[in-house]
């Protein structure tokens, strides 16, 4: 990374009145005649730049930047595997992106046709029964769900209102159930991480909607009992949504339907090596048992002979999540993906990124001690050893004095029920080189920081900025030129 | 296969971890759990064969001159905006967590919400939702929790996905109401308005409306004001390079689909949700927002900010679930606005209306058609048709390969017979006269 220290302009600031970039010319004989008084009175504060400046500008601004291709991003939780270029490539293909999303279904039949065998293919791996694609992210597929869940008991006649979460999950669990107008019941886990089932048992029954579970857990630990608490909640007549966010430790290894669970949801952006852009666009899936099928968002893809064709199913049906189909762009990355796998490669992505965790766990054992004392899965939850917090150091300087030696941080403070976690989650797709530097950053983090601790608290200072003043930033909000 | 592992490499790691084999590190899921049969293929694809299935799916789709549009438009994208977006930096970065490490997304998401402010006259605007339809339902959700009032008034002319949308989101309960305006003309009767407002929590209007007519929303904001309730505004951000913007007539919340910004129409997906409102609802906001502030040393730097909304703080009391944004849509929705500037969006939008205007210029002249309303359009607008819309549009597409609108029986059974044919600044003059000589064959 090469930081221009001299240039942190807006690209408001480099304007000039009356310079020009693009221009968009009107060949034709008409002029609408649109009446003065509909039309807008001052002209949007826009920048007025040559297309160099804008160029310039925004390459400058990449280049502040960490990324997958730039840096390792053990980032816990979020996946930051390689995005293969081909993904892009597939997606960029004039006849998929060009593609109008209402198109008449006979314009459309490639990319129905990829998008049924997409279907066919992440049901069988998630080992259940029907799917819908049109979430655009893993939050918007938990609320596809907890939508199917009510549709589902409001269609037995029976009135559920709670959700049931351990403590360790993902926030946007209580989010969603209480955007549904649930309300959600937190079960505490056990020293080992895992669910408690005798608490679990305690707080499931009649008015128990659903228990949302994150397989492997959110500390990177398989729910061993899951079995078992799959039948205690089928026996309250609740159904179970499993958190696919940590499926790249199950895929092709597991099939998530033979554990027992009712739905799952799938993001593409970690497990399917879609790029997270900054933050998006992802793109989510929800998979679920043949009960809760005729529930699912519409449309779908159906085939009818040799013909595609979109399926607006019954009444019974949800309805739409979002306009349209969904974010067919990324579901063609996805595609081009599950391609470039065998059932037995795709099984290779569980098994490497599992091994790849439990080295960097072993690494650094000594300095970094786990919050388990089993072996991982995908990812491993640490924390600072005693040796750091005693000198005050706390996981938030661990992070910023890692970026400094040229690694993206983990996810830090997550899950909340480990003091100071911190969330490594290597993936499959780094080799064994890179985990060595990292460990080997690791300890220079520690040993640097036991021996002089202010200059970790000082960290980072190679970037382009060094801490900044969060706290300003929601006191007086500035969100805007 | 994207992993890099060398047998050495494996049995190395597995010894440094202290495992005789992979199989012990997964002993903690039940062995009958553990690797079942995949009906999947036994064999992948290599990159050159995948490419060669690809193209020939992406072959199969066809390629209409097309006419449709109806909340996603045809539109051109200028080689910069792809040339930045593809940039790796940003491609294959995460949410900017760590933001000494994030500078630049951090700054593109800042001048993103600038942008949005900008082009819809409005006081602050988030890091961007879903789509136009997620941020037109997040935008009433907002409203329905600054009034605590359940009446839902809209405008005939919302897009009717939107409203789909909408009351999905609000499917977890009984107790909404969605009262909607009448139409007259195309537009919404405003004199209709303040009866129906009584008790509102808000007015949800879209201008251009879902038919391409320009509501006039001069005054709207008061009657809406003088019954308690907030008023929604929906519009195309390229119709504001020239209509009048969401701010100048008092909209509080303020949505758009930033699709028509420079990203591909890629069968609905991925789009860009354009968030805006007046800066006493700032709290009230859903998703990311970025913020300015200062480093240690003092230098201007960029953190997401009000935080204190959101999911991972607040859990069950959060404002919104969303935890992503569509940052790379949103990139390219700012490179677009930035090569345009004001005058080039203008322009833009000029294009758009003029293209229209001759189309429907053209098409009305058949024998048989006519314009089904009289006001004003952006840039696109309801045909009436003799016969079956649904058929003379497949007759056309299977004749011609020109896919002439999106018939609106469906959607608006009171519309008869009619198409929504839409003109966007890819259409040319000899485009449009081909469209016209089509029809007129066709019927």
């Amino acid at each position: 990374m090469i930081c221009a220290a001299t240039d942190n302009q807006l690209s408001i600031e480099k304007s000039a009145p009356g310079r020009r970039g693009l221009h968009a010319k009107n060949p034709l004989r008409t002029r609408a005649d649109v009446p003065a008084n509909l039309c807008r009175k001052t002209a949007p504060r826009l920048p007025e730049l040559a297309e160099l400046d804008v160029m310039r500008h925004y390459t400058r601004l990449s280049r502040l930047n960490f990324s997958v291709d730039t840096h390792f991003y053990p980032l816990g939780s979020c996946t930051m595997k390689y995005n293969p270029r081909f993904n892009e490539a597939a997606a960029a293909l004039e006849g998929f992106a060009g593609l109008h999303p209402l198109a008449h279904d006979v314009c459309a039949q490639g990319t129905l046709e990829l998008l049924h065998d997409l279907s066919a293919r992440l049901t069988e791996l998630c080992g259940l029964d029907a799917i819908t694609l049109q979430p655009a992210a893993g939050a918007h597929s938990e609320f596809t769900g907890l939508l199917l869940a009510k549709a589902y008991f409001e269609n037995k006649g029976e009135t559920r209102t709670e959700i049931v979460v351990p403590d360790s999950a993902h926030g946007t669990n209580p989010a969603t159930a209480s955007m549904m107008g649930f309300t959600t019941v937190n079960i505490a886990s056990k020293p080992d991480g895992r669910l408690d089932v005798a608490e679990l048992k305690k707080h499931i029954g009649p008015k128990t909607a659903v228990l949302m579970l994150t397989v492997p857990n959110t500390l990177g630990i398989f729910e061993s009992n899951i079995e078992e608490i799959c039948r205690a909640v089928h026996e309250a007549g609740a159904l179970v949504y499993m958190d696919g966010a940590n499926l790249n430790a199950l895929i092709g290894m597991v099939k998530p339907g033979d554990l027992g669970i009712d739905m799952m949801h799938l993001n593409f952006h970690k497990t399917f090596s879609t790029p997270h852009g900054g933050g998006g666009p992802g793109a989510g899936a929800i998979v679920c048992r043949k009960h809760l099928a005729p529930f699912l968002p519409v449309p779908t893809v159906k085939k009818e002979g040799s013909r595609y064709v979109s399926d607006f199913g019954d009444a019974r049906s949800i309805g739409k999540v979002k306009a349209f189909f969904g974010n067919t762009g990324v579901l063609v990355k996805a595609y081009a993906y599950m391609l470039a796998h065998s059932a037995e490669e795709l099984g290779d992505i569980a098994r490497y990124s599992i091994i790849n965790a439990n080295y960097i766990r072993a690494l650094l054992k000594e300095m970094y001690p786990s919050y388990s004392s089993e072996y991982c899965m995908h990812e491993c939850v640490l924390t600072p050893g005693k040796d750091m917090l005693d000198k005050g150091l706390k996981t938030l300087d661990v992070a910023k004095g890692l970026i400094d030696r040229g690694f993206h941080a983990p996810t830090i403070y997550f899950p909340l029920i480990v003091h100071e976690a911190i969330m490594i989650e290597p993936t499959e797709t780094e080799s064994k080189e890179t985990l060595d530097q990292f460990a080997a950053a690791m300890k220079d983090v520690h040993d640097s920081g036991v021996a002089d601790p202010q200059a970790l608290k000082d960290a980072p200072v190679t970037l382009p900025v060094k801490r900044l003043d969060e706290v300003q930033a929601a006191r007086q909000p500035n969100l805007r030129w | 296969m994207y992993t890099p592992h060398t047998k050495k490499d494996r049995e190395e790691m597995l010894k440094t971890i202290g495992a005789s084999s992979f199989e012990e590190l997964v002993k903690q899921v039940p062995s009958k759990f553990l690797w079942p049969k995949f009906d999947l293929p036994q064999q992948s694809l290599d990159e050159s064969q995948a490419a060669a299935l690809l193209a020939g799916l992406a072959g199969k789709n066809c390629r209409p001159l097309n006419f449709v549009g109806a909340g996603a438009y045809e539109r051109y994208t200028p080689a910069a905006v792809g040339a930045i977006t593809s940039r790796t930096e940003f491609l294959t970065a995460y949410t900017p967590y760590q933001p000494e490490a994030s500078q630049g997304t951090l700054q593109a998401i800042y001048e993103f919400q600038s942008t949005v402010c900008a082009l819809y006259g409005m006081d602050c605007a988030n890091a961007s939702m879903y789509d136009g339809a997620s941020s037109f339902a997040e935008a009433v959700r907002a409203a329905v929790r600054v009034t605590g009032r359940k009446k839902i008034v809209y405008a005939a002319g919302v897009n009717p996905q939107y409203m789909d949308t909408l009351k999905t989101y609000f499917a977890h309960s009984a107790e909404y109401t969605y009262v909607k305006v009448p139409m007259k003309d195309g537009v919404m009767d405003r004199a209709a308005l303040p009866a129906l407002l009584e008790g509102a929590a808000c007015l949800a209007v879209q201008t251009p409306n879902f038919l391409g007519m320009i509501e006039d929303m001069a005054g709207v904001a008061d009657l809406t004001k003088a019954a308690g309730a907030l008023l929604v505004a929906a519009a195309d951000p390229v119709s504001l390079g020239l209509l009048a913007a969401p701010g100048e007539y008092g909209a509080d919340f303020a949505v758009g689909e930033g699709q028509s910004l420079g990203l591909p129409l890629a069968y609905g997906g991925p789009y860009l949700g354009l968030f805006s409102c007046k800066k006493e609802h700032v709290r009230q906001m859903p998703g990311r927002i970025c913020g300015l502030t200062k480093d240690k040393d003092g230098k201007r730097g960029f953190v997401l900010t009000l935080q204190a909304r959101e999911q991972h703080i607040r859990r069950d009391k959060a404002a919104s679930n969303i935890c992503s944004n569509e940052a790379l849509c949103a990139l390219a929705a700012t490179v677009y606005s930035a090569l345009y500037g004001p005058e080039g969006l203008k322009e833009l939008a000029e294009a758009n209306a003029g293209a229209a205007a001759f189309a429907a210029e053209r098409l009305s002249a058949i024998k048989g058609c006519s314009l089904k309303f009289k006001g004003p359009f952006f840039n696109e607008f309801v045909l009436v048709v003799p016969g079956s819309a649904a058929a003379l549009r497949e007759k056309v597409l299977a004749m011609k390969g020109i896919d002439i609108g999106l018939p609106l029986a469906p959607l608006y059974p009171e519309l008869g017979e009619t198409l929504l044919v839409c003109a966007t600044e890819t259409k040319t003059e000899a485009d449009i006269l081909k469209l016209e000589a089509a029809v007129k064959e066709a019927i």
